[in-house]
């Protein structure tokens, strides 16, 4: 694959990762980091900590142990919406939209964080916030052709069917422009056509835009086809990182995968 | 056909003053999904602090409090503008609560010089208003941060103490007497349409006063819910916490602005019944007829809010003044929930709420 923005330095690293909930240990000791424009792959069984990884990074959970590092800056823990604020946005397992709202409102919520303009002007509808709003709309028009969901721009998204919103999804995360898109099996449920569709948007996104990508999924063509890196996580703790083939060879992952006798 | 023109208007009117109270129900359960069972009490405390402070009749202590508190809201929202117009200029966190600070001991210093003769309307007012935004904060920080991702019946009994204690804390410190509250509306009968009807119709002009006043802020609400960025931040909140904070919406943020907002809705409810009624604890238990209001118009519903109390407040004139007669009256107690049991019956939703359907 021939790309336009070849993989950069380090823009995400974490570093022994530990959480537990309780007496459940969801990671331990976990490590890898996230180059620039790369397109970086969590894969592992039910229940290895990919869930929690991602919303480790985007600071939904705060680890026990261990530091991430964005952009150079070290934290141990950060709120959701500052991990936004810095350029941190993402998509869900089981979709998370704003269920009352247009596709079009969706979409424009993901701007939220770069409208600036005094509430007063917005309550008035003139002046600078006017023009705002025109400038924001015209780049989330943007991103609605990009995914090709202008048909739907008008409609609640709760009467949509599941392959529009993730696609809606994406599109919101999209209007943050952020730097890290951490995308929680955006393919999950859907049956081939879909599949193919949001493959090509991915790679699209990550091209285009040389947006940097996080991604969990289950479907290993998929995985294959798509990312440069693969992290895969096992019982919480990382059993193999590298380029898709070697990750394929490693005995640790087929174990994982098919099953030891013992 | 005058009689009953002036039984539907007189009805409309006191409508308004349930929708008034409903209305802030509603914002709060929109944006947190919490049934705020305190918005009575928060009527009632909004009523006593304002009608307190223009009495001249409490200790020094009292004034320069209220003083500073509204010193405080003043200096914050000034350092919001700042921080949003020159965020590179803007001090850092330290200096900000220095200058909050600052700005909290100006106020006091002000109510100071000023003695304890009781302040006029204009002050009183935007003082009272950042009490209860201040009321708004406390109850984020002490009640709804700790209780983040409980069920919202847990939400719900935590709304029902924030009630106890607010009727109880404002009663300490305000005192428990009923008081006239009289900020210069006029009050007297006036009539309408003499020429039409024969004697007119007969209406209350506070009553119009308090329409006008409730359309302005129904209006303000909806504008803002539409059109601005933090409108847009709140409807996100409501539909989905997760997804919000994913898209840089700082929840604690809105509940509080929620929670203030809620709280001056309170304060021009309480302002209009206080000068109806007088100011006492009865005042709190209105907001057990905001409930048949909330169940005809919808929880989830600004416009339901309205239209809904004008249907209950008209339903229940009409109801005692043709109905009673026949089935002996008293009927004007009852007959809002009646019709909200009927409603329940036939759209669990309300008029304007939002029906959820699951896919199955």
């Amino acid at each position: 694959m021939q790309r336009t923005r070849p993989v950069g330095d380090v823009l995400l690293k974490v570093d022994d990762i530990t959480l537990s909930f309780g007496g459940v240990q969801a990671l331990s000791g976990v490590s890898f980091d996230i180059r620039k424009h790369e397109i970086r792959a969590i894969i592992g069984p039910n229940g290895a900590g990919k869930s929690s990884m991602l919303n480790v990074i985007n600071g939904f959970y705060h680890p026990q142990q261990g530091q991430i590092t964005f952009k150079g800056q070290t934290r141990k823990q950060m709120r959701p919406h500052e991990a936004a604020a810095q350029g941190i946005a993402r998509t869900f397992q089981n979709i998370a939209l704003f269920r009352g709202m247009s596709t079009l409102d969706n979409i424009m919520t993901g701007r939220l964080l770069k409208m600036r303009s005094n509430f007063l002007f917005q309550l008035a509808w003139t002046g600078p916030a006017e023009q705002e709003e025109t400038r924001h709309r015209e780049f989330v028009e943007h991103i609605i052709d990009f995914l090709e969901i202008q048909s739907i721009r008008k409609t609640p998204v709760g009467q949509l069917p599941y392959g529009l919103q993730k696609r809606v999804e994406l599109g919101r995360a999209l209007a943050a422009e952020p730097e890290l898109l951490l995308l929680d099996e955006p393919m999950a449920g859907m049956n081939v056509e879909e599949k193919e569709d949001m493959c090509r948007f991915i790679l699209d996104v990550n091209d285009e835009f040389g947006t940097t990508i996080a991604l969990i999924e289950h479907d290993m063509g998929v995985v294959m086809d798509l990312s440069d890196r693969v992290v895969v996580l096992d019982y919480g703790r990382k059993i193999a990182d590298g380029t898709p083939d070697h990750v394929r060879g490693e005995q640790k992952v087929i174990d994982a995968y098919l099953g030891v006798s013992h | 056909m005058g009689p009953f023109i002036e039984v539907v208007l007189g009805g409309l009117l006191a409508g308004v003053l349930y929708s008034l109270v409903a209305l802030g129900f509603v914002l709060i359960f929109k944006a947190s999904g919490v049934f705020n069972f305190a918005q009575g009490a928060m009527v009632l405390f909004a009523a006593l602090s304002l009608v307190r402070l223009m009495s001249g009749e409490l200790s020094a202590v009292h004034y320069w409090g209220a003083a500073a508190v509204l010193g405080v809201a003043v200096g914050y929202v000034l350092l919001l503008f700042w921080r949003r117009a020159r965020p590179a200029a803007a001090p850092g966190r330290g200096a900000s609560w220095g200058l909050i600070g600052v700005f909290g001991l100006i106020g006091a210093a002000l109510a100071a010089l000023h003695g304890t003769a009781g302040w006029s309307g204009w002050v009183a007012i935007p003082a009272t208003a950042a009490i209860m935004g201040l009321l708004a904060v406390a109850i984020e920080r002490l009640v709804l941060r700790p209780l983040v991702n409980q069920e919202p019946i847990i939400l719900f009994m935590a709304t029902i103490g924030i009630t106890f204690f607010i009727d109880g804390f404002g009663q300490t410190i305000w005192g428990s007497e009923i008081y006239t509250l009289d900020l210069g509306i006029p009050k007297d009968p006036m009539f309408l349409l003499e020429s039409v009807f024969e004697g007119g119709i007969l209406v209350n002009k506070l009553d119009i006063f308090a329409a006008a006043i409730a359309g302005v802020l129904v209006a303000v609400l909806a504008v803002f819910f539409q059109k601005t960025r933090i409108g847009r931040a709140l409807r996100a909140v409501a539909d989905d916490h997760q997804a919000a904070q994913s898209v840089g919406i700082p929840l604690n943020q809105i509940w509080i602005i929620v929670w203030t907002v809620a709280g001056f809705v309170a304060l021009v409810a309480g302002i209009v019944w206080g000068s109806a009624l007088g100011v006492q604890f009865s005042i709190a238990l209105v907001a057990l007829k905001a409930l048949p209001v909330l169940i005809l118009g919808g929880f989830t519903s600004v416009p339901g809010a309205i239209i809904g109390g004008l249907i209950i407040g008209m339903g229940e004139k009409l109801a005692e003044v043709y109905l009673g007669p026949v089935l002996g009256g008293g009927i004007e107690n009852w007959f809002a929930y009646m019709l909200a049991l009927i409603v329940l019956l036939f759209r669990p939703q309300g008029l304007f709420g939002e029906r959820i359907i699951e896919r199955i």
